[in-house]
C-alpha cells in the first residue's frame, strides 16, 4: 500500500511546487460539417462543437475535485477550418471563427484552437481565405486560436506563406492594439506543425485524427526545480537521472486524468503531451529550473546546453509513464508565460539571438516575446523564415509567436494578462531582410527530407 | 471507492473524533490511521473506502471535512486514492 512519504510527496508537489494539469483538450473532427453554404456550415460546426464539448467541464471540474489536482484548462481543438470552409461560398472565414468562438464560450472552455491553415508547400483558395481572414478574426473573437504551417522537413519552406504571415501579425498587432496587440499572442506559425498537440494557441485536430479525442497536456517545472534543489553541486548525470524521475511522475498523473476524462466523456484517449510549461506565478519557471543547474541567469553561456538536457530527460523520463505521447512533449520557453525568462530579459542577460538559439534544442520556438511596435513585416517574415529552418533542418516542430505592441519600444511592459503574462520588449535586428523576404518561391525540401 | 484523507495543521483536542464522525455519518469505512506530530504540527494520513454505489459520497465528504477542517484550524483534504497509486506505483 502506500506509504505516508509517498503521499505527502505527491500534496507536496501539488500545493507547494504548482503540479498541475495544464489542459484537458477535447480534439473534435468538423469535416462532417462541410457545406456549400456558409450559414450552414457555420450552424453545423456550433452544433457539433456544442453537442461533443457538452460535459467537457464539468467532467474535468469533477476530476480536479476527486483526485485533488488543479487542471487549470479545459480546451477544444478542431480540424483546421480552411479544410473545412473550402467548398463554400465565403469570401471571408470570419463567421466561422465567431461560430468557434460562440461555441467554446457555450460549452465553457478557456480556449478554441484550429483557425488553422497548413500550406508548408502550397496554398488553396482556401487558405488564402483563412489567412487574410485571420487579423480580423482574432480581433473580432475572445478565445478563438489561429496557426500556420509555413514549411516542414519533408516540404522545405513555403516563402510566399512566410512573406505573407509577417504582413498578417503586423495586421492582426494594429487591429488589437487597443490590447497590447492581443490578437498576436493568439497566433502562431509553424514548422512541422504536429496533429495532436493539446497546448494553445497552436491546438488544432489533423485529418489523421478520428472522429474525437482527448488528449492531456501536464506542466510541472517547479516540481523539477524542486527537485533539482536537492541534487546542488552533483554530476550532470545525477542532474539527468533526477529529472526523469520527476517527469515519470508528472506523467503518471496526466495519464490517469487523460484515461478518466475519457472514459467518463466516452471519447478515445489521444495522447499526453509531457509538456513543461511554465506560467508567470512564481515557482512555475522552465527558466528557474535552468538557473537551478548553475546557470547565474538564463540567457547566460551554458543556457542551451542546460536546456538540452533538461528537454531530453523530461521526454525519457515521461515516456514509459503513458501509453501515447505525442503533441510537443518537452520544455517549452515562452517569455511572458515565464517569470525566470521576464527577469532574465528585464535584466539584459536574455536577447533574441540566444532564444532563437534555444529554440533548436526545446520543444517548440519562439514564444511569447514582444517586440517593437515599428519592426516591419518584412523583419518579422524572416524572424519566422530563420525559425522555420532550424524546424526544417533538425527534423523538430518550431514556432513563432512574437507580438509587434504598436506605440510600445524596447525596454517597455506589456501586460497580456492570465496565463498569456506580461513582457518587457526585447530587440530585433535592426538590419533589413526586405529584399531577402520578397524574392517568395519556397525553400526546397532538405536532403534528410528523402530518407526512402 | 479507496479514499486518502490528510490532515496537517496545529495539534489540538478532538482532530481525530472530529474526522472520524464526519467519516462514519457519511458511511465511510476507515482502513488504516498513521499519525504524528512532526516540527509541533499535526500529520495525519488515512486509508479508507467509501461504498461503490454511493455516487456522490467524495463531494459530501469534502464539503464537511472543509467545514470541520476551518472549525478547528487545520487543512484536510479528502482525495482519490489513484493520484498516489498512478504516481508512486508501476
Amino acid at each position: 500500500m502506500l506509504s505516508i512519504e509517498n503521499i505527502l510527496e505527491t500534496n507536496s508537489m501539488i500545493h507547494k511546487n504548482r503540479l498541475d494539469v495544464r489542459t484537458i483538450t477535447m480534439g473534435i473532427s468538423l469535416l462532417e460539417c462541410a457545406s456549400s453554404d456558409g450559414k450552414q456550415l457555420c450552424d453545423r460546426i456550433y452544433d457539433r462543437i456544442t453537442k461533443e464539448a457538452e460535459h467537457l467541464v464539468s467532467t474535468g471540474e469533477d476530476i480536479e475535485r476527486e483526485l485533488g489536482i488543479p487542471i487549470i484548462n479545459k480546451r477544444i481543438s478542431v480540424t483546421p477550418i480552411s479544410l473545412v470552409a473550402g467548398g463554400t461560398n465565403l469570401t471571408s472565414y470570419v463567421s466561422i471563427a465567431e461560430a468557434l468562438d460562440r461555441a467554446a464560450k457555450t460549452v465553457g472552455v478557456n480556449f478554441i484552437g484550429g483557425f488553422s491553415a497548413l500550406v508548408t508547400k502550397g496554398m488553396t483558395k482556401a487558405d488564402r481565405i483563412l489567412i487574410d481572414s485571420i487579423p480580423e478574426a482574432l480581433a473580432t473573437t475572445d478565445i478563438v486560436c489561429s496557426s500556420v504551417g509555413v514549411g516542414s522537413t519533408k516540404t522545405g519552406i513555403n516563402m510566399d506563406a512566410v512573406r505573407d504571415m509577417g504582413i498578417i501579425v503586423k495586421k492582426t498587432a494594429e487591429l488589437t492594439k487597443d490590447n497590447d496587440a492581443l490578437g498576436c499572442a493568439k497566433l502562431v506559425i509553424f514548422c512541422n506543425p504536429v496533429e495532436d498537440n493539446p497546448f494553445m494557441a497552436g491546438a488544432f485536430f489533423g485529418v489523421t485524427e478520428g472522429d474525437c479525442a482527448i488528449s492531456v497536456g501536464v506542466s510541472g517545472p517547479g516540481v523539477v526545480k524542486h527537485a533539482l534543489e536537492g541534487v546542488r553541486g552533483q554530476s550532470f548525470d545525477v542532474v539527468a537521472e533526477t529529472i526523469k524521475k520527476t517527469a515519470f511522475k508528472i506523467t503518471r498523473v496526466g495519464q490517469l486524468v487523460a484515461q478518466e476524462a475519457s472514459r467518463r466523456l466516452n471519447k478515445p484517449f489521444g495522447i499526453i503531451d509531457l509538456s513543461l510549461a511554465p506560467t508567470p506565478a512564481v515557482g512555475d519557471s522552465v527558466a528557474h529550473v535552468l538557473e537551478e543547474m548553475g546557470i547565474s541567469s538564463c540567457g547566460a553561456h551554458g543556457t542551451t546546453a542546460a536546456l538540452a538536457l533538461l528537454n531530453d530527460a523530461v521526454k525519457k523520463g515521461g515516456l514509459m509513464a503513458s501509453s501515447h505521447v505525442g503533441g510537443l512533449s518537452g520544455a517549452f520557453i515562452p517569455v511572458s508565460e515565464d517569470a525566470g525568462m521576464i527577469d532574465a530579459v528585464s535584466c539584459g542577460s536574455l536577447s533574441l539571438d540566444k532564444l532563437e538559439a534555444m529554440t533548436c534544442v526545446c520543444s517548440v520556438g519562439l514564444d511569447m516575446i514582444a517586440i517593437p511596435g515599428d519592426t516591419t513585416a518584412d523583419t518579422i517574415s524572416a524572424i519566422i523564415a530563420d525559425e522555420s529552418a532550424i524546424g526544417m533542418i533538425n527534423n523538430k516542430t518550431t514556432a513563432v509567436r512574437v507580438i509587434p505592441v504598436p506605440g510600445k519600444t524596447v525596454g517597455e511592459m506589456v501586460e497580456f494578462g492570465g496565463l498569456l503574462g506580461y513582457a518587457p520588449i526585447i530587440e530585433v535586428s535592426p538590419y533589413s531582410a526586405a529584399e531577402f523576404i520578397a524574392r517568395g518561391g519556397r525553400i526546397p525540401a532538405p536532403i534528410r527530407s528523402l530518407t526512402n | 471507492m479507496k479514499l486518502v484523507i490528510t490532515v496537517v495543521g496545529v495539534d489540538r483536542v478532538g482532530i481525530i473524533a472530529g474526522v472520524s464522525n464526519v467519516l462514519a455519518d457519511n458511511n465511510v469505512n476507515i482502513l488504516s490511521i498513521n499519525q504524528t506530530i512532526m516540527d509541533g504540527f499535526f500529520n495525519m494520513i488515512m486509508m479508507c473506502e467509501t461504498p461503490e454505489d454511493a455516487k456522490n459520497t467524495l463531494d459530501v465528504v469534502q464539503g464537511a471535512l472543509n467545514e470541520l477542517g476551518e472549525k478547528l484550524g487545520v487543512e484536510i483534504r479528502a482525495q482519490h486514492a489513484d493520484i498516489f497509486l498512478s504516481m508512486h506505483r508501476i
